[in-house]
């Protein structure tokens, strides 16, 4: 098998490691891999692919207008990263998820952080994400981000950088977890005891973080799960997560906010009583009362129920204030504010064009920067500079300097590689790392999270919308294989 | 439940039903064609009709023969119940709905949805068509039977039947509303010598042929088939059978009902009154006609007590 001519280039590849020996969490699936030959891999390369299409593993692309599925691309080499290591990322991610938390329940509230002048109150004006309705509200716990999906990357020199946190409705978790099953059918051998990290308890955590918000303490609290419907790109998420909870799956029509600001749903025996919604609705479309009338996905009155007390939502409304791109380049300080710690994950050196000599420096420097906007994601709106026309970086010069606060700019990071099955053979691609921090009465991190990967050769943009794939991560305990 | 999921799963139900009974009438309709010598051909013609697309087909100007017809059944996207529309909807129907069904029903109806659109945009010559569709109709068993075997039998397994009974129902009366106009001649002189074999085709279309002979026990005669197709309490794909079970049915549902259920047990009196096996021609057709407007009412009710969306 081509696996014998595997060559790294000159990035950090997560599997291979200085003189093309595998590091020492990947030897055993290394060895493995290298003792199948062509026939046995195209075995199992078909049977994954069968399972993945089987089981409906499929994504939804928005700008598809005939909306016809397609398989999500799935890779069968995992990325594996050691235990020891990644209980440090752990560490990191709850410590940057609670100050978070502290950060947004501050900005609805007093708002110190600003008065002591470590966030400059001009940013929060001109916040998309901060929502007016919903200062001087607290919700249970004080938590408004209870799950929070953060994107990491690997450095050339091998660190691990955060490179931003998603706060509204991240998206992903179930690829982690039929990924997971997937590989299980298709290698079992290889998890008799290698001291691969189970991921499947995922549900019934994420089931207990919501639970423990119920408004009333009940033995079965009524959790449902809120989705746009069956055409949103990540229904097939919300589906899976609501049936692994044994969660009601409610689209906003389900829903109705009574007179007295009660939420129920209507079921087969009438009208009955909602006490957590896992809402995987914008709060743009939440509720057509509070934000846009026009939302057919919606429920009107919800955020009455919510400022009530009597329904919970995750994540509460108004959480994404704290993961537009400007906020991300101040987490190391609302760390050390909130917490009185170093952060234990470093944040990628970033350029906030809100200040005037940093824009200077960023708009001169066009050409090695990525440029993002703090509002967008799936990765339409960005810039990459060494891949950019000079077309392009004019546009985005103009664009800066029209919304100097909408911008910040990045090194351009040599992320890290693993093997991916390609055409003919297997060759380093570019991959990034989604974990899942899900908060209530206790916080929880994935052991390991989603893997995406750039299927196309020197690509950096691992979005599933743009041909994206991914794999399955693997989080082993060297100390047991 | 929720109201909206429930009426998710009783369209499933009608539409796995209905892509079932659509192929079951496809093969056994070519069958009797091999049987009859050619100037008998029962043809295709009534197909059209049993399915009530007989307009939509017109429209299209396409001359009516097997090749058309067949194609219009099974693959024009215009038409509501082809084949392929009725799988996608029994699909997105489940899809919805798919926290409430086991996983297994899930894949099941997904690989057969994908295997069966592979099907029908590739060359489907007669031959590999008989044998499509009839792995199409063991496929719509096996769903059957793995939602009996491993879903609780909840409300949300009580809407798939219904869904399925109600429309199995219907569609008994369409093919012996059309067959049967077709079939009967007006005087006994005129029985022919294929009429037999006609009404085995009847029979066959609901796979009702070994089971009619072994309860009925005479020669394959029109009113016999009537008579066993509309009445039988035990064979599965009789009218009434399908009756008494959505009467079971819907008594157990949650809620205030009373209009569904007089529905359901008005038609089986109906049916019990009335001397089935005596109807010919256009009194048959208008017979069955008026069981298809009550089964019809109950749709309506049903959908109007359990799925309505009013606070």
């Amino acid at each position: 098998m081509n696996i014998d001519n595997y060559q790294p280039k000159d990035f950090y590849d997560e599997l291979i490691g200085q003189g093309g020996r595998p590091r020492a969490a990947s030897r055993a699936v290394w060895k493995y891999l290298k003792g199948l030959d062509e026939h046995e891999l195209g075995e199992r390369r078909a049977a994954c692919d069968l399972a993945a299409l089987v089981a409906g593993i499929t994504f939804r692309v928005y700008f598809e207008e005939t909306g016809v599925d397609r398989a999500m691309p799935f890779d069968l080499i995992p990325r594996v990263i050691a235990l020891k290591e990644w209980q440090g990322v752990e560490a990191g991610l709850k410590q940057r998820v609670k100050a978070l938390n502290c950060f947004i329940e501050d900005l609805y509230n007093d708002q110190e952080i600003i008065r002591d002048g470590i966030f400059p109150a001009e940013l929060l004006e001109n916040s998309e994400n901060f929502q007016e309705q919903c200062r001087g509200i607290s919700p249970p716990l004080g938590i408004w981000a209870h799950v929070c999906g953060s994107d990491l990357v690997r450095d050339s020199d091998g660190t691990m950088y955060v490179l931003e946190d998603n706060l509204r409705i991240p998206s992903g978790v179930s690829y982690m977890l039929e990924n997971r099953q997937v590989m299980k059918r298709v290698f079992p051998e290889l998890f008799e005891d290698s001291g691969i990290q189970p991921v499947d308890d995922y549900p019934s955590q994420l089931y207990d973080a919501l639970a423990s918000l119920a408004p009333s303490p009940a033995d079965y609290p009524s959790v449902v799960v809120l989705t746009p419907g069956i055409y949103n790109s990540a229904y097939f998420e919300h589906a899976y997560l609501a049936q692994q909870m044994g969660a009601s799956l409610v689209e906003g029509r389900d829903l109705v906010v009574d007179r007295s600001d009660r939420v129920f749903m209507r079921t087969i025996s009438g009208l009955e009583p909602v006490d957590v919604i896992y809402r995987r609705v914008d709060d743009a479309f939440i509720d057509p009362e509070a934000f846009r009338e026009d939302s057919m996905l919606g429920v009107p009155g919800l955020m009455r129920a919510w400022r009530a007390g009597n329904v919970a939502l995750a994540n509460a409304p108004g959480a994404g204030v704290a993961d537009d791109k400007v906020v991300y380049a101040f987490v190391p300080e609302i760390i050390r504010y909130y917490l009185d710690e170093e952060p234990k994950l470093d944040n990628v050196p970033t350029w906030k064009c809100q200040n005037p000599d940093e824009m200077a420096y960023v708009i001169d420097h066009l050409e090695e920067l990525v440029v993002k906007p703090a509002n967008e994601s799936g990765g339409y709106g960005m810039l990459i500079g060494p891949r950019s026309t000079k077309r392009e970086r004019e546009k985005f010069a103009r664009l800066i300097k029209a919304d100097p606060r909408n911008y910040i700019a990045q090194p351009t990071l040599a992320l890290s590689t693993c093997p991916t099955f390609i055409q003919n053979g297997v060759a380093p691609r570019h991959i990034d790392l989604r974990p899942f921090v899900l908060s209530g009465l206790q916080t929880y991190v994935t052991n390991g999270g989603l893997t995406r990967v750039a299927l196309k050769a020197g690509s950096l943009v691992v979005n599933s919308s743009q041909g994206g794939g991914s794999k399955d991560t693997w989080i082993v305990d060297t100390e047991v294989s | 439940m929720l109201a909206r999921l429930a009426e998710n799963l009783y369209w499933h139900g009608r539409y796995v039903e209905r892509a079932e009974d659509l192929a079951r009438l496809i093969n056994v309709t070519a069958h009797l064609n091999l049987d009859l010598p050619s100037g008998l051909s029962a043809g295709w013609e009534p197909l059209i009709r049993i399915t009530g697309n007989a307009r939509l087909f017109a429209e299209s100007d396409h001359p009516l023969n097997e090749r058309n017809i067949v194609r219009f059944l099974l693959l024009e996207e215009s038409n509501p119940s082809s084949l392929r529309t009725t799988l996608e909807s029994a699909r997105e129907n489940l899809r919805s709905a798919r926290d409430l069904a086991p996983r297994e029903v899930w894949e099941q109806m997904n690989s057969l949805y994908l295997k069966s659109t592979d099907e029908l945009n590739g060359n489907l010559g007669k031959r590999r068509r008989q044998d499509f569709l009839e792995e199409l109709i063991l496929d719509c068993q096996q769903m059957a039977g793995t939602l009996q075997g491993t879903m609780s039998h909840d409300h949300a397994y009580d809407f798939i039947l219904i869904g399925r009974h109600l429309e199995r129902a219907d569609m008994i009366t369409r093919i012996l509303e059309v067959r049967g106009y077709d079939l009967l001649p007006e005087t006994a002189e005129e029985l022919g010598p294929f009429e037999s074999i006609q009404w085995m085709s009847v029979l066959k279309s609901l796979t009702a042929y070994q089971m009619y002979r072994r309860h009925v026990r005479s020669r394959v005669s029109g009113s016999d088939v009537l008579r066993f197709l509309l009445r039988d309490g035990q064979f599965p794909r009789s009218v009434m059978f399908c009756l008494l079970a959505l009467e079971d049915l819907i008594d157990g549902l949650p809620g205030e009902d009373d209009r569904s259920l007089r529905g359901v047990t008005h038609l089986q009196r109906l049916l019990n009154e009335t001397q089935a096996r005596n109807l010919r021609g256009k009194e048959l057709a208008g017979f069955m006609d008026r069981l298809q407007i009550e089964l019809a009412e109950i749709d309506l009710s049903i959908r109007n007590t359990w799925f309505g969306t009013k606070p």
